[in-house]
């Protein structure tokens, strides 16, 4: 009996697998639908639950807003320079709306994003002929990220200070993260201090544990996800 | 069938029912499935995610509590008295039945059961089967190199419905316990009463 009972578990188990993309398109949609009518937020902590998750690689992360927050940009440019957050508020911003997909899974459909191109910075310092690449950090002190300066120079790639219409709160990496809407989210670095433009690509903090430098949605990690832009 | 009223187990002394052996299984077991339990709230539950942070370090605790978590009955393979336990917990009789009936339902009064009883015995295979699973999935997200890609967007879904299934049975298993310190003491100090064992074990001959 009990080694039934094992085996019937194990059975299932493989059988879970076996039908999950089926059974998870119809947790999808059942739990979104549910979500949506859910004013206890408990549906958010069921798996496939819909929403973000909060990661974080530090234990904890200091609080940046207007009037200490500084986004510097150095490295193989002709003019070096440090924003405040009223000064990126102050630049031509683009609001894009694409789905966001964690290389964990999770996706959340139709993101309202708002910032300032990263090509717009990039122009304005004055990026020099020897440069390849553009790398991230973050004032958690631990989290990098790199770009090729091709990828960096896409008009989907965002200096975001607006997620959902509504300023980056602390938790989703405010007041400033970067946003690569092509590319799965651990390459939108949270909390971001500092835009080096390099000769070339460093793996980031996730890259060096084992992901993808060229993380683009579907056609990396090893996943088949819907590309988001 | 009805407990066996003959030649019940003195009340008043003290019954063995565990050796070091299995007591040192349990523990080592529970441990291990309590830093898994934890590190996989840290991981998933948001608001404790972003109160211990840390991803990476939790990530590592996590996979290699969940990979040790076999081993101590692995190792509990040795002991005699832990295999003999091991085949009272496979065996199905028929008051095991009449158990599980009487506990489905609610009923009041004295159930038979061995040694283990009916709960017991589902409990014990079913959570080593989760283990099991939890193990093979959980490896086909670590390794991600070695299973085909669909297989582990798979894994991960059982991964997360099956841990959430398990905390909850867990907290069942937590709580049954919680509610009686006899059968811990049997667990810490290796013997019960006789009143006790008589009581909720009368088919149990020690």
């Amino acid at each position: 009996m009990g080694r039934r009972v094992l085996l019937g578990t194990l059975g299932l188990g493989a059988l879970g697998v076996v039908a999950a993309p089926t059974l998870q398109r119809g947790m999808e949609s059942f739990l979104g639908a549910a979500a949506d009518k859910d004013p206890t937020g408990l549906t958010g902590l069921l798996p496939n639950g819909g929403g973000f998750r909060y990661y974080s690689v530090t234990s904890s992360v200091p609080r940046r807003n207007a009037t200490n927050y500084r986004l510097t940009v150095d490295g193989l440019v002709d003019r070096p320079a440090t924003y405040t957050l009223d000064e990126l508020r102050a630049l031509p911003q683009t609001r894009m709306v694409r789905d966001v997909q964690c290389v964990t899974g999770w996706r959340v459909p139709d993101t309202p994003f708002e910032g300032v191109r990263l090509s717009r910075l990039l122009d304005a310092a004055g990026v020099r002929s020897s440069a390849r690449a553009v790398r991230f950090k973050c004032f958690d002190g631990a989290y990098t990220e790199s770009l090729t300066l091709k990828q960096a120079r896409r008009a989907d790639v965002l200096v975001a200070l607006r997620m959902q219409d509504k300023d980056l709160s602390h938790s989703h990496g405010g007041p400033v993260r970067l946003y690569v809407a092509p590319m799965y989210f651990y390459k939108s670095a949270k909390w971001l201090s500092g835009i080096t433009v390099t000769e070339k690509v460093e793996p980031g903090y996730w890259e060096e544990r084992g992901y993808d430098v060229d993380a683009w949605v579907g056609r990396s990690n090893g996943r088949d996800d819907e590309p988001t832009s | 069938m009805s407990p066996r009223a003959d030649a019940p187990a003195p009340s008043d002394s003290r019954v063995r029912r565990f050796s070091r052996a299995e007591r040192l299984v349990h523990r080592a077991t529970a441990a291990l499935m309590g830093v898994c339990v934890v590190t996989a709230a840290c991981l998933y539950v948001p608001q404790l995610a972003e109160l211990v942070g840390r991803r990476a370090l939790v990530v590592t605790l996590h996979q290699w509590s969940g990979l040790l978590l076999p081993v101590p009955v692995l190792a509990g393979l040795a002991s005699r008295a832990f295999r003999t336990d091991l085949t009272h917990l496979n065996r199905w009789g028929p008051h095991d039945r009449v158990w599980l009936r009487s506990a489905l339902r609610r009923l009041p009064g004295p159930r038979p059961a061995a040694k283990f009883n009916a709960g017991q015995k589902i409990y014990a295979s079913w959570i080593a089967g989760a283990t099991l699973v939890m193990l093979g999935t959980g490896l086909m997200m670590w390794f991600t190199h070695l299973t085909p890609l669909v297989w582990r967007t798979s894994a991960t879904f059982v991964h997360d419905w099956l841990a959430l299934t398990i905390g909850i049975v867990l907290a069942g298993h937590i709580g049954m316990a919680l509610g009686d310190p006899e059968a811990r003491k049997g667990l810490r100090t290796g013997s019960v009463s006789g009143e006790w064992a008589g009581r909720e074990h009368p088919l149990w001959r020690p």
